[in-house]
């Protein structure tokens, strides 16, 4: 314990595709996280910004880019590329500063604009670049992976399309009145397994899309905080592990796994591990959550996910799912925000996202889709090229 | 019709032995592990700091972890082979004695009906895609005992 930092303050601006410029949304969520924070422009020491790899330069080097249209004021920065765990990892960088007592308040930024269709590889020809070859060689998109894992759990533990279809119903569901999500309809089961099948066995309506949006902390000192509030959430751990060698499931972009040939496998596969590693920092535990934002890739990743920061053993997230208990007024509710069924991907504002609305949860702010009493909350994703993604707040 | 000039599609990641072809990884000369593609600089195994590597051909069946179909045709440096597109079977394979999952596109003729976790596939040349004077191969796994399996 000790190694809590406050957060004071969070802002969004809502997903969508605007088609407009990314450092503007970055602007609206800043603002947005100032004004709920309470906190002027002037009072931040830092600057941590989650990198867009799609928008040149200006989103490459995200901190000072948000510095600059925000106004120069001689503060410090930080840009950090984790892809889908950018944001995550920006959040470690601004607590670090905070917790080694280089600044008292700290501002964390992720926004992004996107183009249509699926992901593509950035353009050019580069024959040595995986994420390159894997297109040119296999045909291999992120959908196929996803559909991958979603098949395996059909073989291995008899999950059906309609299980996975449920989990978009759900998260369509939870997302409806959700004023920061892209999408507010509710689909049935039957408009779900309806939809056009992309990647066998998921369908359109169960793969995440791409959106513009962008997310914003604002983190203090818990000195800093307490002057401000009697009871802050706070950030009791982030995670930001990487794989252990040999790692075992075929990840993107890679056309291999490591070889478990001489290698002793870890003690968890990588899923598991992220999860695992913000448990132990916090020195809490499945049992202790009330509510967790995951990344719903594809619906039948957010099952994987149930097992992989242990709300149930592996093999029963499906029961999990039909009894109810991860809805809304459930035993532990996953993503009452809509998840990214409902939002989109907007890359480096995402995993940022998440805890915005894990935080507005904790403070009873969440409206229509508050899960009651919620108290501890996680957050998990995972990022291409080994970024684990996981943050832990409580109140 | 013109016989087009077969080529792989990628330089050194397989052989192209009509008979059995293979896929070309590296075994660590310090440690023993494998690796595909070839590890040319530093071994990936953090028990180890072996810099050198044998080329080995890797295990020809394995086992279907898992498979899916491709229902849309990819964007680019992807070429399809036809237009309009016709979806294709990946498959992620398990070998054995190497202890790695391997993916690559399902041959010719099958598809996921012929597949299902631990169907045992084996590695053939295919055509990827053709342009006026060649026909450019890549590896790919076929079920062993053939359709419906």
């Amino acid at each position: 314990m000790g190694n809590e930092v406050a957060i004071l303050g969070v802002g969004m601006h809502p997903w969508g595709k605007w088609g407009r410029n990314f450092v503007e949304y970055g602007i609206e969520a800043s603002q947005a996280a100032l004004g709920d924070a309470g906190v002027g422009w002037d009072d931040i020491g830092f600057v941590a910004g989650a990198d867009t790899i799609r928008n040149g330069y200006p989103g490459f080097i995200a901190g000072s880019t948000f510095s600059q249209a925000l106004g120069w004021k001689g503060n410090r920065v930080a840009s950090c590329y984790a892809a889908c765990a950018s944001g995550a990892h920006a959040i470690g960088i601004a607590r670090a500063q905070i917790l080694a007592g280089l600044c008292d308040v700290a501002l964390v930024v992720g926004a992004d604009t996107t183009p249509k269709g699926f992901f593509a590889p950035v353009g050019g020809d580069r024959p040595d670049d995986p994420d390159w070859l894997r297109f040119r060689l296999l045909g291999a998109t992120n959908p196929t992976y996803f559909a991958l894992y979603a098949r395996r759990r059909m073989e291995m533990f008899g999950a059906t399309e309609a299980d996975f279809a449920k989990v978009r119903e759900k998260n369509g569901r939870h997302g409806l009145s959700n004023p920061n999500a892209r999408y507010h309809k509710a689909f049935s089961v039957d408009d779900i397994l309806g939809s056009a099948m992309v990647a066998d066995p998921l369908r359109l309506l169960e793969i995440c899309a791409t959106s513009d949006g962008a997310a914003a902390i604002v983190l203090s000192s818990m000195d800093y905080a307490r002057r401000r509030t009697t009871d802050p959430v706070q950030v009791a751990a982030i995670s930001t592990v990487t794989p252990t060698y040999p790692e075992s499931v075929i990840e993107m972009p890679n056309f291999a796994t490591d070889s478990g040939a001489v290698a002793a496998a870890p003690p968890r596969p990588f899923r598991d591990a992220i999860a695992a590693a913000a448990y132990e920092e916090a020195g809490l535990g499945p049992d202790d959550l009330d509510l967790a934002e995951v990344y719903d890739l594809s619906s039948a990743l957010e099952l994987d996910w149930y097992e992989n920061i242990g709300l149930c053993k592996e093999g029963e997230a499906e029961r999990l799912l039909n009894d109810g208990e991860t809805t809304i007024g459930g035993r532990i509710p996953v993503n009452p925000s809509g998840g990214l069924s409902c939002f989109g991907e907007a890359i480096p504002a995402q995993a940022i996202a998440q805890v915005c609305e894990l935080t507005w949860h904790l403070r009873g702010q969440a409206g229509e889709r508050q899960v009651e009493g919620a108290r501890v909350g996680l957050t998990v994703n995972q990022g291409l090229f080994g970024h684990g993604s996981s943050v832990i707040v409580k109140r | 019709m013109t016989t087009k000039t077969r080529v792989p599609a990628v330089e050194g990641w397989f052989t192209i032995d009509p008979e059995s072809p293979a896929l070309v990884g590296t075994r660590c000369r310090s440690c023993g592990t494998y690796a595909f593609p070839r590890e040319t600089y530093f071994c990936k195994n953090p028990e180890c700091t072996g810099r050198e590597f044998d080329e080995v051909e890797l295990s020809r069946r394995g086992k279907v972890w898992s498979f899916t179909n491709n229902c849309y045709q990819p964007p680019p440096p992807f070429v399809p082979r036809t237009d309009p597109f016709e979806p294709f079977a990946i498959a992620a394979v398990e070998l054995a004695e190497e202890r790695m999952v391997v993916l690559g596109q399902v041959a010719d003729g099958y598809s996921i009906d012929d597949l299902a976790a631990g169907t045992e596939v084996e590695l053939v040349l295919g055509t990827l895609y053709e342009d006026d004077d060649h026909e450019y191969v890549v590896w790919k796994w076929q079920p062993v005992a053939g359709k419906g399996a």
